[in-house]
C-alpha cells in the first residue's frame, strides 16, 4: 500500500476544490434570488 | 412561492444532480478498485483517472468560452456573454485539480514536486490567464463594454489551450507522451475507466455550468429591475416645470 496516503490526499483535494466552488456558486445564486425577490417587492409597492 | 414550472425545473435538477453524483461515485470506485494497478508506478498512478479528465474538462470549458465569446462579438446577444463567463469560471477550478494532483503524483515518480517544463508552465499560464479574465470583468462596470473586452480577451486566452496540449510534442518535457490515441499503449480496462471518469467530470461540468449560467442570468435580471425602478423614480417633467395640480384643473 505504498503511497496510499498521497493517493487519498489527491482524491480529497479534488473533491474539496469542487465542493468549495459549488458552495460559492450556490451562495451567490441564493443571494441574487433574494435580491430579485426584494427588488420585485419594492417595485410593487 | 415557487411556480409549477420552477418546481418542475428544480425537480429535474435534483434528478440530474443525483445521476451525476452516482456517476462520480462509480467512477471513483472504478478508479480505485476496477482499474488494474500500474506495474512500475503502483498505487499512485491511480491519480491519473482524475488528473487527466480534469485537464480535458478544463479544455472543453475554455473552448466553449472561446466559441461563446466569438458568438457574442458577432451577435452582441447577452446570452453568449453569460455562457462565455460561466464556462470560463468553471474551467478555472479544474486547472488547480490538475496542478494539485500532478505534483502529488510527480513526487514519488519523478522525485520532484514541480519543474518549469513546457507542459507545466503552459498549464499554469492557462490558469493565470483565466483568473485574469475573471478579474478583468470585475474592473469594468458598463455591461456591454465589459462583455466586449472580456470576449476579446477570452478569444486570445483560448490560444493557450492547444499550446498546453501539444507542448509534449513540441518541447522536451518531463511529461510522458500521450497514452491514448494513435501510438498510445494504455491497457483497455485503464482506458475504459479513464473515459468513465471523464464522462463523470463532464457531467459535473454540465451541472455547474447550468447553475453558473443561471447566476449570470439573475445578475442581468437584477440590473434590469434596478433600471426599471430608477426610471419609475424619475420625475415625468423636468424640475422647475412641474404642473401645479390646482392650476391644471
Amino acid at each position: 500500500m505504498k503511497n496510499f496516503e498521497s493517493l487519498m490526499v489527491a482524491y480529497l483535494a479534488v473533491w474539496a476544490i469542487f465542493l468549495v466552488y459549488h458552495f460559492t456558486v450556490a451562495r451567490r445564486l441564493a443571494r441574487l434570488q433574494d435580491e430579485v425577490e426584494r427588488l420585485k417587492d419594492t417595485l410593487k409597492q | 412561492m415557487a411556480s409549477p414550472l420552477q418546481r418542475e425545473r428544480s425537480g429535474m435538477l435534483a434528478v440530474e444532480t443525483l445521476a451525476v453524483a452516482a456517476l462520480l461515485g462509480f467512477a471513483g470506485y472504478a478508479a480505485l478498485f476496477i482499474a488494474p494497478t500500474e506495474a512500475t508506478m503502483g498505487l499512485i498512478q491511480r491519480i491519473f483517472y482524475f488528473h487527466v479528465p480534469s485537464g480535458w474538462t478544463a479544455f472543453v470549458a475554455f473552448f466553449i468560452s472561446f466559441f461563446a465569446s466569438i458568438a457574442y462579438l458577432r451577435t452582441r446577444a447577452p446570452k453568449w456573454d453569460w455562457l462565455a463567463v460561466s464556462s470560463a469560471e468553471i474551467g478555472v477550478p479544474f486547472i488547480p485539480v490538475m496542478l494539485v494532483t500532478g505534483p502529488i503524483w510527480a513526487k514519488p515518480v519523478w522525485g520532484i514536486w514541480w519543474t518549469w517544463d513546457a507542459r507545466l508552465t503552459s498549464t499554469f499560464v492557462l490558469w493565470v490567464l483565466y483568473v485574469c479574465y475573471l478579474l478583468l470583468r470585475t474592473l469594468i462596470d458598463e455591461p456591454e463594454r465589459r462583455a466586449v473586452v472580456s470576449a476579446v480577451f477570452g478569444v486570445f486566452a483560448a490560444f493557450d489551450v492547444p499550446l498546453v496540449y501539444f507542448s509534449i510534442w513540441f518541447f522536451r518535457t518531463q511529461h510522458p507522451q500521450p497514452v491514448i490515441g494513435p501510438g498510445g499503449s494504455l491497457d483497455p480496462t485503464m482506458r475504459n475507466v479513464l473515459l468513465l471518469c471523464w464522462a463523470a467530470m463532464l457531467g459535473l461540468f454540465a451541472i455547474l455550468l447550468r447553475q453558473r449560467y443561471r447566476l449570470e442570468a439573475l445578475r442581468y435580471e437584477v440590473a434590469r429591475i434596478r433600471l426599471e425602478g430608477s426610471r419609475r423614480a424619475e420625475p415625468v417633467l423636468p424640475v422647475g416645470k412641474r404642473v401645479n395640480p390646482e392650476m391644471a384643473k
